[in-house]
């Protein structure tokens, strides 16, 4: 009964003075605010690295050429370097933890179909690659590679989802030959695939994958018909490059196995690139890890600058409740007068406290709250307005979905009603410890 | 030291029981107060020695630096002797904790100061109510009997106004009625009348003689002599030691009366 007067005092005594007390709700407002919505951003981005990482799968063992150091290269016109079919055959005779392997050689490459074209990534592979990718052919879209196309190395091909947008906006791309101008030949199309989202970068460059202009040929096919050796022109000269594989995806049996294989690999691939530096192992697994680190950082940090505009807003708590107690000296003068002891005044100023605190928790959240459809409008907007700039963000960023942390409310709210209890214990002690006498002369 | 007892022997006063003598609201006995200040002491009160029985009518006088308002306070257990004794009703409040006395204050004393002292975001109803409040009494019986102080200081009709919609005297009523609404063994009123006009001084003053006549003890502090011959005895102060405790006759009191009704006639008859 005497709480709930107590309450009903404060919340006059505040409504007393509208416009001083939400102003002071403001700093712990924003304060909650920025815990709700600094934690929702950094969990959306990391939900969006995880998935991107996931998507590589948890048993995977990447082994990808890398261009080595210019250094290394020079003195030749012909820059020969990146993983050797031999260094596949090695690692499974030597890795018996590895279950199944794809090699991959991606050419980037002009493709057309009669008068249109576009730019896009030659990818040999194996049928298997469609699994581990977790591919899938679109309804009537056809089917993946097979064993036999592999085995005749035939000219086949299946196209992704963007290429078959850009060379076939109106026709059916099933049965269709594709060039490739460099080359001649004609590649049939047997298969398009299901629309599938960048993946995770990996091999040291931030930018994620990007498979929506992939076309996937046969592994024998592309060597036959193609070979290692790629001329490129660049900037009037001609460049040639030398290379049997881009990549190799492995697949270990267990989880725990992934770490012990890839150091395996890493020796076994020492013999021969150690000196060029030209190969590099990533494990998703460990990407996962980083990437969860990554994540209690950003949380930290989110943290942190809320903390710092908690406090910010606790000191404007005290502030103003110092000011209102030297204000209503004569009121705390009157009430000791009128029996109220010295826990009684504490408890009028603490209260008062707590409700600007509560209320300016309460308003954050729902600020918070209404933050996300705010960022997707601006992501919305973003994404209209300035197309390319917006593109060239990363994935992680573009494609992030803000993800409001549930505990982070509760959490708000009692570390914004603690900074009030704690920026209002002063003042309060200081109205209680008055003398009455002299609080009653004061004018 | 001789205690002063104005009313002689009983009977001479209308509301003393004639088998006995009457109970004190309060009785003070040797009272010292010093203050510290910095090296040198100051001796407010050097000893001071009275009684106030039930239903008495009391002025307490004096130029200032006499002690009057240290007297008010310890009267008003808002400060502690520092030697003698104070006695409200049995309980000696010398040796009392700050929340002995701020139970004391609660309980015991009504209040009524010069500038009124009402709380500002509260509502009449309200301010009559915050002595009980800080007893925890808030029941529905509490809330009539406040209601019903409020009717008593004819502010029936303005229960729910706040102290800035009301003037000077009706706030006045507002701190009476909260002043009554302890039921305290005396009401304590500090100079109640020097923020008010004669005609609202005249009004106030009426209602504590009807008080008064109702049985409530009460203790005034002022230093205006009219105001003090309204009570039914004065005691005078001079450097912190009682200086004179006399009886003021029926009347003297009428006499009073009348010249500040007279007063209050004639400035009406000029507007």
């Amino acid at each position: 009964m005497i709480w709930l007067r107590t309450w009903k005092l404060g919340i006059k005594s505040l409504a007393l003075h509208p416009l001083r007390t939400i102003l002071t709700m403001l700093g712990i407002m924003i304060g909650v605010w920025a815990v709700i919505v600094l934690t929702a951003i950094s969990q959306g981005a990391s939900n969006q690295v995880q998935k991107q990482i996931e998507s590589l799968g948890s048993t995977t063992i990447i082994v990808r050429s890398q261009k080595p150091p210019e250094e290394k290269l020079a003195g030749s016109r012909v820059s020969e370097y990146g993983l050797l079919r031999s260094d596949l055959d090695r690692i499974l005779s030597n890795v018996p933890t590895i279950e199944s392997a794809i090699p991959i050689r991606e050419i980037r490459r002009q493709f057309t179909y009669r008068d249109r074209s576009v730019d896009g990534r030659l990818v040999g592979c194996t049928p298997a690659y469609a699994e581990v990718n977790q591919l899938q052919t679109r309804t009537g879209g056809g089917r993946f590679l097979s064993d036999a196309d592999e085995l005749k190395a035939d000219t086949v091909c299946v196209i992704s989802a963007g290429v078959a947008e850009k060379l076939f906006p109106y026709e059916e791309p099933i049965g269709k030959r594709i060039t490739i101008p460099e080359h001649t030949d004609k590649y049939k199309v047997v298969g398009v695939l299901e629309h599938r989202n960048p993946s995770a970068a990996i091999g040291g460059s931030l930018d994620s994958q990007d498979f929506s202009k992939d076309i996937y040929i046969p592994m024998r096919t592309l060597r036959k018909r193609i070979g290692d050796m790629i001329v490129t022109r660049r900037s009037g000269q001609f460049q040639t490059e030398i290379m049997e594989l881009n990549q190799i995806t492995l697949q270990a049996k267990e989880q725990d196995d992934v770490k012990p294989a890839a150091a395996l690999i890493e020796t076994l691939l020492a013999a021969n690139h150690a000196e060029m530096s030209d190969t590099a192992v990533v494990v998703p697994l460990e990407l996962l890890e980083q990437a969860k680190n990554m994540k209690l950082m950003f949380l930290g940090i989110g943290i942190l600058i809320a903390c710092i505009s908690l406090v910010v807003g606790g000191i404007g708590i005290m502030n103003i409740m110092l000011a209102s107690v030297t204000e209503r000296t004569r009121e705390i003068g009157v009430r000791r007068a009128l029996g109220a002891k010295q826990k009684d005044i504490t408890r009028q100023f603490l209260v008062e406290t707590i409700v600007l605190s509560f209320a300016g928790a309460i308003m954050g959240i729902v600020f918070g709250l209404m933050s996300l459809p705010i960022y997707r409008f601006l992501n919305w907007f973003a994404k209209n307005t300035m197309e390319e700039k917006f593109a060239a963000l990363p994935a992680a960023i573009r494609e992030a979905e803000p993800a409001i942390v549930l505990w982070t409310i509760p959490l708000a709210v009692m570390i914004a009603v603690g900074v009030g209890l704690l920026s209002g214990l002063y003042p309060a002690i200081r109205a209680a410890k008055m003398n009455p006498i002299e609080a009653l002369r004061h004018e | 030291m001789s205690v002063t007892d104005a009313y002689g022997s009983p009977g001479s006063d209308p509301n003393t029981e004639p088998s006995g003598p009457r109970r004190l609201a309060c009785s003070i006995r040797n009272l010292t107060k010093d203050y510290v200040l910095k090296s040198e002491t100051v001796h407010a009160l050097r000893g001071v020695s009275f009684d106030v029985p039930e239903g008495d009518y009391a002025a307490i006088m004096g130029p200032s630096g006499s002690g009057k308002s240290t007297l008010l306070n310890l009267l008003g257990c808002l400060d502690q002797p520092s030697g003698g004794s104070l006695f409200l009703g049995e309980d000696d409040i010398s040796t009392m904790t700050d929340d002995e006395l701020a139970e004391i204050r609660s309980q015991r004393i009504g209040f009524v100061f010069q500038s009124y002292n009402l709380i500002q975001q509260l509502t009449v109803v309200e301010n009559i109510q915050v002595p009980l409040y800080y007893q925890g009494r808030l029941g529905p019986r509490e809330r009539k009997r406040v209601i019903d102080l409020a009717e008593r200081v004819g502010l029936g009709d303005r229960l729910d106004h706040r102290p800035q919609q009301l003037s000077g005297g009706q706030q006045q009523r507002v701190a009476i009625a909260r002043s009554l609404v302890n039921d305290p063994l005396f009401v304590l009123a500090d100079e109640s009348t020097g923020n008010l006009d004669s005609v609202t001084t005249a009004e106030i003053l009426e209602l504590f003689d009807e008080l008064n006549e109702e049985g409530r003890t009460i203790i005034l502090v002022t230093h205006e002599d009219d105001v003090a011959e309204r009570a039914k005895r004065i005691v005078r102060l001079k450097d912190g030691m009682l200086h004179t405790d006399e009886v003021v006759s029926d009347e003297q009191r009428n006499a009073a009366k009348t010249q500040q009704l007279q007063a209050v006639q004639e400035l009406l008859a000029r507007q």
